[in-house]
């Protein structure tokens, strides 16, 4: 096995009152693996993609523990002028709504050579050159002249297109995309997601793909790892993962994709909210809302166990092999 | 370039708006009480010099052919005749317009240079020492009327440490600058004030947004997100602000050439009101309104030229 790009262990994220919002997540990247972190909202997943790129909102939150290990350099303990030339030379990062994380009064080529002439030294010409290549990587037509356009010129799936031009110009290792695709109608969603694709098979990124949905990851994503209020539930490959998932929680969310089989016309729920963060439930975070409790899931942080190959699950009481299958 | 149309169609607009505001100049002017040929020959003139003075400035006519008088005059580029000067009202607001434009010119000036680095350390200080004392000035200045700032100016300035003039202008360039800097402070204190808040809102609102923490992310450093994201983002709401406040500067630039003995606009328009001099306070309220909507006009060119997203 090749070493990872990234490798995560044990990272946790603390507010300011010590509630942990990411609590021990752990998981490795590989060069040209895509990724699917996938989780409910106000899981954590933004949270813990901020933290990757030391991005949080201090003091608000911190990283309390855990290592970030990119390409065998520990991000977490670095300064924060390294840091800064980590930042989208390294790490390169996309978000969820396109419209507000573009700068309005700024031409789109001159976010994207502002990258380029930081971290290369390019000249103005060069780095403009780069913009308008960039452009054209990410499928925008006549890159030319849409790099002196403002982002209100461009339709949303062409900002997120824009965005991830800005985000791949220098050539990261890897890309964080925080639900690239939530914001966008179902159409253009295919179209970015295509797109990531692409750039994995073309210039070997390796992708965290941060989802909520289930069908995004089954289109797109080489590995799993899903998220339940701050908890690594269950990680592994896409087929393991979703063709005999191990944890009650992922197991439900399978049943509450349309696309799955077991759906049926009828589409399952899984009872109830969430843990609010300020009052996480003791034992495992997922047990009042699983339909098969046994007593030590209530007094007691399940451990993580092998399932398979890289598939672990943290469990007490998983659900039985061949149970559950799901065509992916 | 059509984002800049407006440029050519706005003035268009211009015409309406000064006819209105030329009627309500005209009928408040001749709502103060009192009557422009007694006022000149005072109480004891004779009622037939006093209607002889009334016939020389079209009072005795109707409201109705005065004002079509007034009218005909603005077409023709005059504003009539002072009764107190003596002179074309529009010559003597030339002679009076220097120092009032320096006045204005130079304490938005120095406004936006006390509020752009205030505004800024407070923004990137929010909630330290600095922003508190940040916020603490700018309560001062707005709680500060200009009269008493300006005396106390005047107080520490000019008399205790006798640093600069105490008013008037002078003639030579030297002279008029020091005479400025007084008058021109103590509206810039006050305007700052208003300024520095706006300012700080939206720094702090840009600070915290979306697009820059993207910028972050690009690898950009604190110093430089905030220059080339935050800064030019958050500017224009300020801008606008400013544009209107305008109506208030000039308010303020009255009193302030009183304070200073000024021989601006604004006391041209204090001696006009007081002699019942209707031509002069007419032009000087013209002038004023005339300002007023031209520097709103260059208000909305900037701000079209600062955001690409408004169309006007
Ligand atoms: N600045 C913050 N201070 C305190 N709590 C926060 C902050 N940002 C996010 N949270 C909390 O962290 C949790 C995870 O949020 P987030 O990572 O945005 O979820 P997701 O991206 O999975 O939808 C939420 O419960 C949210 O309320
Ligand atoms: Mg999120």
């Amino acid at each position: 096995m090749t070493d990872p790009v990234l490798s995560v262990q044990g990272l946790s994220v603390e507010t300011r009152d010590g509630v942990r919002l990411v609590d021990d997540l752990s998981f490795d990247l590989a060069p040209g693996e895509i990724l699917g972190l996938v989780g409910e909202s106000g899981s954590g997943k933004t949270v813990a993609c901020r933290a990757l790129m030391r991005l949080l909102p201090e003091p608000a939150l911190r990283i309390a523990d855990g290592r970030v290990a990119l390409m065998g350099q520990d991000l977490v303990t670095l300064s924060e002028a390294r840091m800064r030339g980590i930042r989208g030379r390294q790490l390169g990062m996309i978000f969820q709504n396109p419209t507000a994380h573009l700068d309005p009064v700024m031409r789109i080529g001159d976010q994207i050579a502002e990258a380029v002439r930081l971290h290369e030294g390019a000249s103005r010409t060069d780095a403009r050159a780069r913009a308008v290549e960039a452009l054209r990587q990410v499928g925008i037509p006549d890159p030319e002249a849409r790099a002196g356009s403002y982002a209100h010129e461009f339709s949303g799936g062409m900002r997120q297109r824009a965005m991830i031009a800005i985000a791949l110009a220098c050539n990261p290792k890897v890309l964080i995309a925080d639900e690239p695709t939530t914001a966008l109608d179902v159409t253009v969603q295919a179209q970015i997601l295509r797109l990531l694709m692409d750039l994995r098979d073309r210039q070997g990124v390796s992708i965290i793909l941060i989802t909520h949905d289930l069908g995004v990851v089954a289109q797109t994503c080489d590995s799993i790892a899903v998220l339940y209020a701050g908890r690594l539930c269950e990680r592994g490959p896409k087929r393991g993962v979703l063709g005999a998932p191990a944890h009650r929680y992922t197991a439900g969310l399978i049943r509450c994709q349309p696309t799955s089989a077991g759906g049926e016309g009828m589409l399952d729920t899984i009872e109830g909210q969430p843990p609010a963060v300020s009052a996480m439930p003791k034992g495992c975070r997922f047990h009042p809302r699983c339909g098969a409790v046994i007593a030590v899931c209530n007094t007691h942080q399940p451990e993580q166990t092998a399932r398979g190959p890289g598939h672990i699950a943290a469990c007490h009481n998983p659900v039985a092999d061949a149970a559950m299958t799901v065509s992916v | 370039m059509h984002r800049y149309r407006f440029v050519l169609l706005r003035p268009l607009q211009f015409l309406p708006v000064l006819f209105g505001i030329s009627v309500i100049t005209f009928v408040l002017v001749r709502l103060i009480p009192g009557d422009p040929a007694r006022m000149l020959l005072g109480t004891r003139a004779t009622a037939s010099a006093l209607e002889r003075i009334r016939a020389q400035y079209g009072l005795d006519e109707s409201i109705w052919v005065q004002y079509l008088y007034f009218l005909k005059n603005l077409f023709a580029g005059e504003m009539g005749k002072s009764i107190v000067f003596k002179t074309d009202v529009l010559k003597l607001i030339g002679t009076r317009i220097e120092p009032t434009l320096v006045l204005v010119i130079g304490s938005v000036a120095l406004a936006i240079l006390i509020a752009v680095p205030m505004a800024t350390i407070a923004a990137r200080n929010r909630g330290r020492i600095p922003d508190q004392v940040v916020r603490v000035v700018s309560t001062l200045g707005l709680g500060t009327p200009p009269f008493w700032l300006a005396l106390m100016l005047m107080i520490v300035f000019s008399v205790k440490l006798d640093l600069l003039p105490v008013s008037g202008y002078g003639r030579t360039l030297p002279e008029k600058a020091a005479h400025m800097v007084l008058p021109c402070l103590t509206i810039a204190l006050s305007l700052s004030a208003v300024l520095t808040r706006s300012l700080r809102a939206s720094l702090i609102a840009q600070i915290t947004s979306d697009q820059a923490t993207a910028a972050r992310a690009r690898g950009l450093s604190e110093g430089t997100v905030f220059w080339r994201h935050v800064m030019p983002n958050a500017i224009v709401p300020t801008l606008n602000l400013l544009a209107v406040n305008v109506g208030w500067l000039i308010g303020g630039t009255v009193i302030v050439e009183s304070v200073f003995a000024i021989p601006g606009m604004g006391q041209l328009l204090i001696r006009g009101i007081f002699s019942r001099d209707y031509m002069v306070v007419q032009g000087v309220a013209m002038c004023f309104a005339v300002a007023t909507v031209l520097v709103n006009f260059l208000a909305d060119i900037l701000t079209v030229a600062a955001d690409p997203r408004v169309k006007l």
